[in-house]
Protein backbone atom coordinates (compact mmCIF):
# COMPACT_ATOMS: atom_id res chain seq x y z
CA UNK A 1 0.00 0.00 0.00
CA UNK A 2 1.51 3.35 -0.87
CA UNK A 3 0.64 6.36 -0.45
CA UNK A 4 -0.56 9.24 -2.79
CA UNK A 5 3.11 10.49 -3.01
CA UNK A 6 4.64 6.91 -3.43
CA UNK A 7 5.72 6.88 -0.39
CA UNK A 8 4.69 3.77 1.01
CA UNK A 9 1.29 4.25 3.53
CA UNK A 10 2.24 3.64 7.58
CA UNK A 11 -0.39 2.99 10.19
CA UNK A 12 0.22 6.32 12.00
CA UNK A 13 -0.31 8.11 8.85
CA UNK A 14 -3.51 6.52 7.84
CA UNK A 15 -5.43 7.09 11.49
CA UNK A 16 -3.72 10.48 11.53
CA UNK A 17 -5.68 11.12 7.91
CA UNK A 18 -8.90 8.80 9.43
CA UNK A 19 -9.21 11.38 12.58
CA UNK A 20 -8.65 14.77 10.24
CA UNK A 21 -11.63 13.37 8.11
CA UNK A 22 -13.63 13.08 10.74
CA UNK A 23 -12.59 16.42 12.75
CA UNK A 24 -11.04 15.27 15.35
CA UNK A 25 -8.59 17.93 16.24
CA UNK A 26 -8.15 17.50 20.15
CA UNK A 27 -5.91 14.83 20.88
CA UNK A 28 -5.10 14.08 24.56
CA UNK A 29 -2.36 11.16 25.77
CA UNK A 30 -0.51 9.63 28.18
CA UNK A 31 3.21 8.78 25.97
CA UNK A 32 3.56 5.76 25.06
CA UNK A 33 6.78 4.48 22.92
CA UNK A 34 5.19 2.63 20.23
CA UNK A 35 2.38 5.51 19.75
CA UNK A 36 5.73 7.92 19.50
CA UNK A 37 5.65 8.05 15.28
CA UNK A 38 1.70 9.03 15.73
CA UNK A 39 1.72 11.24 18.10
CA UNK A 40 5.03 13.01 16.54
CA UNK A 41 2.82 13.44 13.34
CA UNK A 42 -0.06 14.58 15.26
CA UNK A 43 2.20 17.72 17.02
CA UNK A 44 3.52 18.46 13.85
CA UNK A 45 0.27 18.82 12.18
CA UNK A 46 -1.05 22.26 13.01
CA UNK A 47 -4.93 21.12 12.26
CA UNK A 48 -4.59 19.24 15.83
CA UNK A 49 -4.13 20.42 19.00
CA UNK A 50 -2.33 17.81 21.29
CA UNK A 51 -0.88 17.84 24.42
CA UNK A 52 0.10 15.33 27.22
CA UNK A 53 -2.07 14.46 30.65
CA UNK A 54 -0.81 13.06 33.84
CA UNK A 55 -3.30 10.52 33.86
CA UNK A 56 -5.67 9.07 31.77
CA UNK A 57 -8.70 9.71 33.37
CA UNK A 58 -8.08 13.01 33.12
CA UNK A 59 -7.45 12.64 29.41
CA UNK A 60 -11.33 11.48 28.70
CA UNK A 61 -12.62 13.87 31.32
CA UNK A 62 -10.87 16.77 28.85
CA UNK A 63 -12.26 15.09 25.72
CA UNK A 64 -15.77 14.54 27.18
CA UNK A 65 -15.76 18.46 27.91
CA UNK A 66 -14.23 19.88 24.53
CA UNK A 67 -16.64 17.04 22.86
CA UNK A 68 -19.61 18.22 24.53
CA UNK A 69 -18.74 21.95 23.74
CA UNK A 70 -18.51 21.06 19.86
CA UNK A 71 -14.62 20.01 19.37
CA UNK A 72 -14.19 16.05 18.67
CA UNK A 73 -11.51 14.68 20.56
CA UNK A 74 -9.39 10.97 20.85
CA UNK A 75 -7.35 10.03 24.29
CA UNK A 76 -4.68 8.03 23.23
CA UNK A 77 -2.58 5.64 25.40
CA UNK A 78 -1.28 2.28 26.41
CA UNK A 79 -3.08 -1.25 27.62
CA UNK A 80 -1.95 -0.10 31.03
CA UNK A 81 -3.07 3.47 30.93
CA UNK A 82 -6.83 1.80 29.32
CA UNK A 83 -6.64 -0.60 32.24
CA UNK A 84 -6.62 3.16 34.61
CA UNK A 85 -10.29 3.93 33.39
CA UNK A 86 -13.29 1.36 34.18
CA UNK A 87 -14.98 3.78 36.86
CA UNK A 88 -14.20 6.94 34.28
CA UNK A 89 -15.62 5.25 31.37
CA UNK A 90 -18.71 3.99 33.02
CA UNK A 91 -20.02 6.97 34.84
CA UNK A 92 -19.43 9.61 32.19
CA UNK A 93 -18.73 9.04 28.41
CA UNK A 94 -20.80 5.84 28.72
CA UNK A 95 -23.95 7.28 31.00
CA UNK A 96 -24.08 10.50 29.26
CA UNK A 97 -23.24 9.21 25.82
CA UNK A 98 -19.95 11.25 24.73
CA UNK A 99 -18.39 9.78 21.87
CA UNK A 100 -14.37 9.51 23.13
CA UNK A 101 -12.61 7.73 20.88
CA UNK A 102 -9.62 6.09 22.39
CA UNK A 103 -6.63 4.69 20.47
CA UNK A 104 -4.55 1.89 22.80
CA UNK A 105 -1.46 0.67 21.64
CA UNK A 106 -1.76 -3.02 22.86
CA UNK A 107 1.64 -4.48 25.15
CA UNK A 108 1.25 -7.94 26.86
CA UNK A 109 1.10 -10.09 24.22
CA UNK A 110 3.76 -11.49 21.35
CA UNK A 111 6.18 -11.02 23.39
CA UNK A 112 5.64 -9.38 26.56
CA UNK A 113 8.56 -9.80 28.62
CA UNK A 114 7.07 -8.11 31.78
CA UNK A 115 4.42 -10.45 33.70
CA UNK A 116 2.10 -7.16 34.97
CA UNK A 117 1.64 -5.85 31.18
CA UNK A 118 0.40 -9.40 30.47
CA UNK A 119 -1.71 -9.71 32.90
CA UNK A 120 -3.45 -6.53 32.51
CA UNK A 121 -3.60 -7.06 28.92
CA UNK A 122 -6.01 -9.06 29.40
CA UNK A 123 -8.55 -6.96 30.94
CA UNK A 124 -8.64 -4.84 28.40
CA UNK A 125 -11.55 -6.63 25.98
CA UNK A 126 -13.50 -7.24 28.80
CA UNK A 127 -14.26 -4.14 30.66
CA UNK A 128 -14.86 -2.55 26.59
CA UNK A 129 -16.96 -5.30 26.28
CA UNK A 130 -18.83 -5.23 29.66
CA UNK A 131 -19.86 -1.20 28.92
CA UNK A 132 -20.90 -1.84 25.23
CA UNK A 133 -17.70 -0.07 23.92
CA UNK A 134 -17.77 -1.36 20.23
CA UNK A 135 -13.48 -1.99 19.90
CA UNK A 136 -12.17 -3.44 16.67
CA UNK A 137 -7.78 -4.30 16.57
CA UNK A 138 -6.04 -2.92 13.98
CA UNK A 139 -3.57 -5.75 12.43
CA UNK A 140 -2.87 -5.07 8.56
CA UNK A 141 -2.19 -2.07 7.04
CA UNK A 142 -4.56 -3.02 3.93
CA UNK A 143 -7.54 -2.74 6.59
CA UNK A 144 -6.13 0.17 9.01
CA UNK A 145 -7.96 3.02 6.66
CA UNK A 146 -11.07 1.76 6.35
CA UNK A 147 -11.34 0.28 10.32
CA UNK A 148 -9.77 3.42 11.68
CA UNK A 149 -12.79 5.91 9.48
CA UNK A 150 -15.22 3.41 10.07
CA UNK A 151 -15.15 3.01 13.54
CA UNK A 152 -14.48 6.97 14.81
CA UNK A 153 -17.65 7.96 11.84
CA UNK A 154 -19.79 5.36 13.70
CA UNK A 155 -18.76 6.84 17.38
CA UNK A 156 -19.78 10.26 16.59
CA UNK A 157 -22.97 9.29 14.16
CA UNK A 158 -24.62 6.86 17.25
CA UNK A 159 -22.99 9.11 20.06
CA UNK A 160 -20.77 6.44 21.79
CA UNK A 161 -17.24 5.86 23.11
CA UNK A 162 -15.06 3.74 20.40
CA UNK A 163 -11.36 1.89 20.70
CA UNK A 164 -9.26 1.07 18.62
CA UNK A 165 -6.83 -1.01 19.33
CA UNK A 166 -3.18 -0.86 17.75
CA UNK A 167 -1.64 -4.74 17.56
CA UNK A 168 1.97 -5.32 17.76
CA UNK A 169 1.01 -7.58 14.64
CA UNK A 170 0.72 -3.71 12.85
CA UNK A 171 3.20 -1.56 14.77
CA UNK A 172 5.58 -3.88 15.44
CA UNK A 173 5.49 -3.71 18.89
CA UNK A 174 7.91 -2.70 21.25
CA UNK A 175 11.06 -2.87 20.22
CA UNK B 1 -5.92 38.45 47.33
CA UNK B 2 -5.23 35.85 49.95
CA UNK B 3 -1.81 33.79 50.36
CA UNK B 4 -2.23 31.41 53.62
CA UNK B 5 -4.84 29.60 54.90
CA UNK B 6 -4.24 32.00 58.26
CA UNK B 7 -7.83 33.49 59.51
CA UNK B 8 -9.46 32.62 56.18
CA UNK B 9 -13.60 32.81 57.33
CA UNK B 10 -15.61 30.12 57.07
CA UNK B 11 -17.86 29.84 54.68
CA UNK B 12 -21.26 28.19 52.77
CA UNK B 13 -20.93 26.30 49.82
CA UNK B 14 -24.58 26.85 48.82
CA UNK B 15 -24.31 30.13 49.77
CA UNK B 16 -21.81 31.36 47.79
CA UNK B 17 -22.80 29.05 44.28
CA UNK B 18 -25.64 31.03 44.49
CA UNK B 19 -24.25 33.75 44.34
CA UNK B 20 -21.43 32.91 41.93
CA UNK B 21 -24.45 31.67 39.82
CA UNK B 22 -26.66 34.87 39.77
CA UNK B 23 -23.77 37.06 38.68
CA UNK B 24 -23.00 35.16 35.19
CA UNK B 25 -24.55 37.10 32.90
CA UNK B 26 -22.94 35.43 29.49
CA UNK B 27 -24.14 32.20 29.03
CA UNK B 28 -20.48 31.12 31.16
CA UNK B 29 -20.20 27.38 31.75
CA UNK B 30 -20.04 25.67 35.05
CA UNK B 31 -19.11 22.09 35.84
CA UNK B 32 -19.80 20.79 39.22
CA UNK B 33 -18.27 17.91 40.82
CA UNK B 34 -19.43 15.22 42.62
CA UNK B 35 -21.95 15.26 45.25
CA UNK B 36 -22.66 18.34 47.22
CA UNK B 37 -20.50 20.54 44.62
CA UNK B 38 -22.78 19.36 41.71
CA UNK B 39 -26.18 19.31 44.52
CA UNK B 40 -25.73 22.87 45.57
CA UNK B 41 -25.42 23.76 41.93
CA UNK B 42 -28.64 22.08 40.89
CA UNK B 43 -30.26 24.18 44.23
CA UNK B 44 -28.68 27.28 42.93
CA UNK B 45 -30.42 27.50 39.56
CA UNK B 46 -31.46 24.46 38.29
CA UNK B 47 -33.16 25.78 35.16
CA UNK B 48 -29.43 26.68 33.83
CA UNK B 49 -28.69 24.80 30.86
CA UNK B 50 -24.78 25.75 30.86
CA UNK B 51 -24.82 23.71 34.38
CA UNK B 52 -23.06 20.22 33.83
CA UNK B 53 -23.79 17.79 36.85
CA UNK B 54 -21.20 14.71 36.93
CA UNK B 55 -22.06 11.84 37.71
CA UNK B 56 -19.26 9.43 39.34
CA UNK B 57 -15.81 10.22 37.79
CA UNK B 58 -14.49 11.77 40.84
CA UNK B 59 -11.85 14.06 40.10
CA UNK B 60 -12.37 15.25 36.74
CA UNK B 61 -14.42 18.57 37.16
CA UNK B 62 -11.81 20.57 36.37
CA UNK B 63 -10.80 18.54 33.46
CA UNK B 64 -14.77 18.65 32.17
CA UNK B 65 -13.90 22.39 32.25
CA UNK B 66 -10.78 22.58 31.06
CA UNK B 67 -11.90 20.28 27.79
CA UNK B 68 -15.17 22.88 27.02
CA UNK B 69 -12.60 25.68 27.67
CA UNK B 70 -10.16 24.62 24.91
CA UNK B 71 -13.49 23.88 22.69
CA UNK B 72 -14.52 27.31 23.57
CA UNK B 73 -12.00 30.10 23.86
CA UNK B 74 -14.34 32.89 23.99
CA UNK B 75 -16.96 31.14 26.90
CA UNK B 76 -15.89 32.06 30.47
CA UNK B 77 -16.03 28.18 31.90
CA UNK B 78 -15.84 27.16 35.91
CA UNK B 79 -15.40 24.26 37.57
CA UNK B 80 -16.61 23.64 41.00
CA UNK B 81 -14.45 21.03 42.96
CA UNK B 82 -13.87 19.92 46.39
CA UNK B 83 -10.81 19.21 48.16
CA UNK B 84 -11.05 15.52 48.58
CA UNK B 85 -12.02 15.48 44.69
CA UNK B 86 -8.94 17.74 43.54
CA UNK B 87 -7.01 15.19 45.63
CA UNK B 88 -7.44 12.16 43.28
CA UNK B 89 -6.65 14.32 40.53
CA UNK B 90 -3.84 16.95 41.21
CA UNK B 91 -2.00 16.04 38.41
CA UNK B 92 -4.91 18.01 35.97
CA UNK B 93 -3.34 21.32 37.91
CA UNK B 94 -0.19 21.25 35.87
CA UNK B 95 -2.21 19.59 32.72
CA UNK B 96 -4.25 23.35 32.99
CA UNK B 97 -1.08 25.39 33.97
CA UNK B 98 0.78 23.57 30.91
CA UNK B 99 -2.10 24.64 28.86
CA UNK B 100 -2.29 28.00 29.96
CA UNK B 101 -5.90 27.99 29.49
CA UNK B 102 -6.97 31.63 30.11
CA UNK B 103 -11.00 31.16 30.08
CA UNK B 104 -10.95 28.83 32.79
CA UNK B 105 -11.46 29.30 36.82
CA UNK B 106 -11.37 26.09 39.38
CA UNK B 107 -13.31 26.82 42.29
CA UNK B 108 -12.13 24.52 44.99
CA UNK B 109 -14.89 23.99 48.41
CA UNK B 110 -12.70 22.70 50.74
CA UNK B 111 -14.01 21.63 54.31
CA UNK B 112 -11.42 18.57 55.17
CA UNK B 113 -13.74 15.91 54.62
CA UNK B 114 -15.40 13.34 52.20
CA UNK B 115 -18.80 14.62 53.59
CA UNK B 116 -20.82 12.77 51.47
CA UNK B 117 -19.39 9.44 52.70
CA UNK B 118 -19.82 10.33 56.58
CA UNK B 119 -17.35 13.17 56.99
CA UNK B 120 -14.43 11.37 57.01
CA UNK B 121 -11.48 13.76 57.24
CA UNK B 122 -9.13 13.55 54.04
CA UNK B 123 -5.58 13.39 54.34
CA UNK B 124 -4.59 16.62 53.08
CA UNK B 125 -6.42 17.72 56.64
CA UNK B 126 -4.66 15.72 58.83
CA UNK B 127 -1.34 17.05 57.15
CA UNK B 128 -2.38 20.81 56.60
CA UNK B 129 -2.22 20.68 53.24
CA UNK B 130 -2.63 24.24 51.10
CA UNK B 131 -4.46 23.32 48.05
CA UNK B 132 -3.98 26.86 46.68
CA UNK B 133 -0.33 26.22 47.44
CA UNK B 134 0.03 23.50 45.18
CA UNK B 135 -2.00 25.26 42.54
CA UNK B 136 0.41 27.93 42.33
CA UNK B 137 3.67 25.56 42.43
CA UNK B 138 1.98 23.65 39.66
CA UNK B 139 2.16 26.59 37.66
CA UNK B 140 -1.01 28.33 38.21
CA UNK B 141 0.17 31.67 39.30
CA UNK B 142 -3.11 33.16 39.49
CA UNK B 143 -4.36 30.73 42.38
CA UNK B 144 -5.40 32.80 45.63
CA UNK B 145 -7.65 31.77 48.88
CA UNK B 146 -10.84 33.73 49.53
CA UNK B 147 -10.65 34.98 52.62
CA UNK B 148 -14.63 36.08 53.13
CA UNK B 149 -17.95 36.41 50.58
CA UNK B 150 -16.31 40.02 49.81
CA UNK B 151 -13.08 39.11 48.63
CA UNK B 152 -15.02 35.76 46.89
CA UNK B 153 -16.78 37.91 45.20
CA UNK B 154 -13.67 39.71 44.14
CA UNK B 155 -12.29 36.81 42.64
CA UNK B 156 -14.62 35.87 40.89
CA UNK B 157 -15.19 39.11 38.86
CA UNK B 158 -11.39 39.16 38.13
CA UNK B 159 -12.27 35.42 36.64
CA UNK B 160 -14.57 36.86 34.37
CA UNK B 161 -12.70 39.77 33.26
CA UNK B 162 -8.59 38.69 33.04
CA UNK B 163 -6.55 35.78 31.57
CA UNK B 164 -6.46 32.69 33.43
CA UNK B 165 -6.41 30.03 34.31
CA UNK B 166 -7.71 31.20 38.00
CA UNK B 167 -7.84 28.89 41.04
CA UNK B 168 -10.28 29.75 43.66
CA UNK B 169 -9.24 28.39 47.50
CA UNK B 170 -12.63 28.39 49.81
CA UNK B 171 -12.93 27.00 53.49
CA UNK B 172 -16.63 26.01 53.93
CA UNK B 173 -18.49 24.53 56.81
CA UNK B 174 -19.56 20.89 56.97
CA UNK B 175 -23.50 21.93 55.68
CA UNK B 176 -24.93 18.94 53.53
CA UNK B 177 -26.15 19.64 49.86
CA UNK B 178 -29.66 20.62 50.58
CA UNK B 179 -31.14 19.69 47.00
CA UNK B 180 -30.22 16.18 44.98
CA UNK B 181 -29.59 16.25 41.21
CA UNK B 182 -32.10 14.12 39.12
CA UNK B 183 -30.42 11.37 37.67
CA UNK B 184 -30.54 12.09 33.77
CA UNK B 185 -27.24 11.83 32.48
CA UNK B 186 -28.35 11.72 28.74
CA UNK B 187 -30.68 14.91 29.81
CA UNK B 188 -28.12 16.68 31.15
CA UNK B 189 -25.61 15.79 28.11
CA UNK B 190 -28.43 16.94 26.21
CA UNK B 191 -29.05 20.65 27.67
CA UNK B 192 -25.61 21.09 28.28
CA UNK B 193 -24.85 20.72 24.66
CA UNK B 194 -28.06 22.91 23.75
CA UNK B 195 -26.40 25.71 25.68
CA UNK B 196 -23.08 25.34 24.44
CA UNK B 197 -24.43 25.75 20.87
CA UNK B 198 -25.15 29.03 21.59
CA UNK B 199 -22.67 31.69 20.87
CA UNK B 200 -21.20 33.96 23.99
Amino acid sequence: MTSAEGAPATWHAILRQALKDNDVRLVTYVPDNVLRPLLDGIHADPFFTAFPCAREEEAVGIVTGATMAGMRGVVMMQTSGFATLPNVLASLPVAFQVPVVMVVSERGTMGEFNPGQAIVCRTMRPILDSMGIEHHTMTRLDEAAFMADRTIRQAFATRWPACLIISPLLSGGRK
Amino acid sequence: MTDTTDNLHVMNRAALTKRLVAGLKNREAVIGGIGNSNWDLWGADKTRGENFYMLGSMGLAAPIAMGVALAQPKRRVFALEGDGSLLMQLGCLSTIAAQAVKNLCVVIWDNGIYQITGGQGTPAAAARTDIVAIARASGIAHASWAADEAEFDALIAKALATDGPHVIGVKIDNEPGRNQTDRDPIRFRESFMRAMAQPV
